[in-house]
């Protein structure tokens, strides 16, 4: 390459910040929906999205992409295909984070904030040590999408992975967007999220909501983990850890409870991420997350699209 | 004061005493145990004052015992070799291991005062949540400091003091210098629990608007209590870079806090007993697991026994194994039948 402008570099940056940030934005909602609901941070979520990934793994492996034993020779897969992982993943994580909600949340609610915490953080050791124990240790070889194509628009590249990943975000978060604001279930749980007690006097099922609110999030986390296995070929049972705490942040930055919030959260970290490791220091971008966090709650501790909560005496 | 001079002395004969009979009796692999249950029980009796007491939820105090480790080993590399270079391990001097801990202690404590003024303002998860963003902060701008060796930081950190008279180990010392902070915590958070001051920051756990109607400052003894916490953490950092010759700041990631939490939540939050109790279970545990995840050859099978006795033990005991109270003579005395004596 000869000449790079610093702009055509920049936007380099931007645009492929923008869809490292669709996926933080996809797991974002996970976090936002069920803290909207329970005020409750799922640890779990992260191993939520790792289980998407293996979940797809095995599908690629049972469709014949995967022909050795060990997941060595990673072929690549047409995307009708992909498609089809993704919706078998999105289903067995809907299955697990309800699961999950049944078993370990569902029995402490009303028992205070701090011991679903914990409960949390239990369940998110027990799926990653579990999946070391299922899966093994080593990073599985994912298959990649059959036709990779640059598109080269000005200088600045885009993947054809990267487009994907932002067109499937856009139209999943649209998606979750009217289902919250225009069907029965999704006024369900704005209603639990708003009081979940009147929510029940009104005759809300508030266990069915709050299964539902699993379910959705799970299913979305599974989505990217799908995305992002497909981009970066290799997963292993720990991957959920970073992009789940700097996802939780995005929600957080965003504004938690909000879905739009978490959306701009998502977009906002992966893109000052991704301009920061090129500019500058690829370590430092690992702190981004955190300083956006730290000014953030220190500036609106609601979040930028958050609505503030007054304290009730 | 006569008291608080006797009791010092009772700890460092204790912890002496204790080394002594380590050194003689008991094989190097349980001591290795006993000093990384030590360190534990700083850590987590530490930040119960911020957690359990005060009910401020703090995840960074990885953080906090990160930059303890570092500014202690720095300065004892220094102290002892004059240089960051390759070398046989040397023992500090007492009077420089000293200064490093007193160094490290108060390093973090600055750094709280410098975190907790604005992020105490905080309330609930968002607080736990900021603090949780400090500690990964300040874990990568360490690792961004090639001065400091990066991400494989500082190795070749000196051997804690001799003592007169100990032997054992290669004149190990370690039992003594971590079990004297141990002793020295746990009576401190005692005493606070007691004082007036712990009342306050009681007060402030139960419902802050009206221990501030009350008369509670309420934003000053949050940061006060928050400092306390981390000067212990970083004095636990220190400790643990001495013991270990090496560290790196991978060695304090969040993971590291949760577990700290997970300590005090699991013994009971906001009791002394419980954190120690915590410190115990949650360092002990997955040790005791490993040999029967190595005889049936699974990886990772005692990570998730230990996981899976977590979730089961939040859901049928949430307010962990001692809740809020506290072991105490009185307690004993109680469980003890007969022999009743009533107070006049």
């Amino acid at each position: 390459m000869a000449e790079v402008s610093l702009t055509t570099e920049l936007l380099q940056y931007v645009a492929n910040g923008i869809a490292k940030g669709s996926t933080y934005a996809l797991m974002a909602v996970g976090y936002t929906l069920v803290y909207g609901v329970l005020q409750l941070i799922n640890f779990a979520h992260a191993e939520v999205y790792m289980l998407g990934s293996y979940f797809a793994w095995f599908q690629a492996k049972w469709a014949g992409y995967l022909p050795d034993d060990k997941g060595a020779r990673a072929e690549t897969v047409p995307i009708g295909m992909v498609a089809l992982f993704v919706a078998g993943a999105m289903a067995a994580c809907a299955l697990v984070g309800m699961l999950i909600e049944r078993v370990a949340y569902r029995p402490l609610r009303g028992a205070g904030r701090l011991a679903p915490l914990i409960t949390a953080i239990g369940v998110s050791l027990l799926l990653q040590y579990g999946g070391q124990v299922v899966f093994g240790t080593e990073p599985k070889l994912f298959p990649t999408f059959a036709e990779t194509r640059v598109y080269d628009v000005g200088g600045v590249k885009f993947p054809n992975t990267n487009i994907y990943i932002v067109l499937t975000s856009v139209v999943l978060m649209l998606g979750l967007t009217l289902f919250v604001n225009k069907t029965r279930p999704g006024a369900a749980m704005r209603a639990c999220s708003h009081d979940m007690r009147t929510a029940r006097l009104m005759g809300v099922n508030v266990n069915a909501t709050v299964s539902l609110t699993f379910a959705i999030g799970s299913a979305l986390a599974a989505v990217a983990g799908v995305l992002v296995a497909m981009d970066q070929p290799a997963i292993t049972p720990l991957m959920g850890v970073r992009i789940g705490l700097k996802a939780f942040v995005a929600a957080v930055v965003g504004g938690i409870g909000s879905i739009p919030g978490a959306a701009l959260g998502g977009l906002l970290l992966g893109v000052s991420e991704s301009v920061v490791s090129g500019l500058w220091k690829p370590v430092y971008s690992e702190a981004v997350a955190f300083v956006f966090l730290i000014v953030v709650l220190l500036v609106k501790p609601s979040g930028i699209l958050g609505k503030s909560v007054r304290e009730k005496v | 004061m006569p008291r608080t001079i006797a009791l010092l002395m009772a700890g460092i004969v204790g912890c002496y005493g204790l080394n002594w009979f380590l050194s003689e009796f008991i094989e190097v692999v349980y001591v290795d145990y006993l000093n990384l249950i030590g360190l534990s029980i700083i850590l987590a009796v530490g930040l119960n004052v911020v957690n359990g007491l005060t009910g401020q939820f703090s995840i960074g105090h990885a953080g906090f015992m990160a930059v303890g480790a570092f500014v202690g080993a720095l300065a004892s590399i220094l102290f002892t070799y004059g240089e960051i270079a390759a070398g046989p391990l040397e023992h500090a001097g007492l009077a420089q291991f000293l200064l490093c801990l007193l160094f490290s202690g108060v390093a973090a404590g600055v750094l709280g005062v410098v975190v907790g003024a604005p992020a105490l303002r905080l309330r609930g998860d968002y607080l736990a949540i900021a603090t949780l963003g400090f500690g990964e902060i300040t874990r990568i701008l360490l690792t961004a400091q090639d001065s400091l060796g990066g991400p494989t930081g500082l190795k070749r950190i000196p051997k804690m003091p001799l003592l007169p008279g100990a032997s054992g180990w290669d004149g190990g010392t370690s039992v003594f210098w971590i079990y004297l902070f141990v002793f020295v915590v746990i009576v401190l958070a005692v005493r606070l629990q007691r004082s007036t001051f712990g009342r306050a920051l009681i007060a402030i756990r139960e419902n802050e608007l009206a221990a501030e109607t009350m008369g509670v400052p309420s934003a000053r003894m949050k940061v006060v209590a928050f400092v306390f916490g981390a000067f212990f953490a970083g004095i636990a950092g220190a400790l643990y870079a001495h013991y270990q010759h090496s560290v790196r700041p991978d060695d304090f990631t969040a993971v590291r806090s949760i577990e700290v939490i997970v300590m005090l939540v699991l013994g009971g939050l906001g009791s002394v007993t419980g954190a120690v109790a915590g410190a115990v279970v949650v360092t002990l545990l997955p040790q005791l697991l490993r040999p029967i995840e190595e005889a049936l050859g699974i990886d990772g099978l005692s990570m998730v026994v230990y996981a899976l006795l977590l979730v089961t033990m939040m859901v049928f005991r949430p307010q962990g194994i001692f809740g809020q109270r506290e072991l105490s003579l009185k307690l004993l005395r109680r469980l003890i039948p007969g022999r009743r004596k009533e107070s006049p």
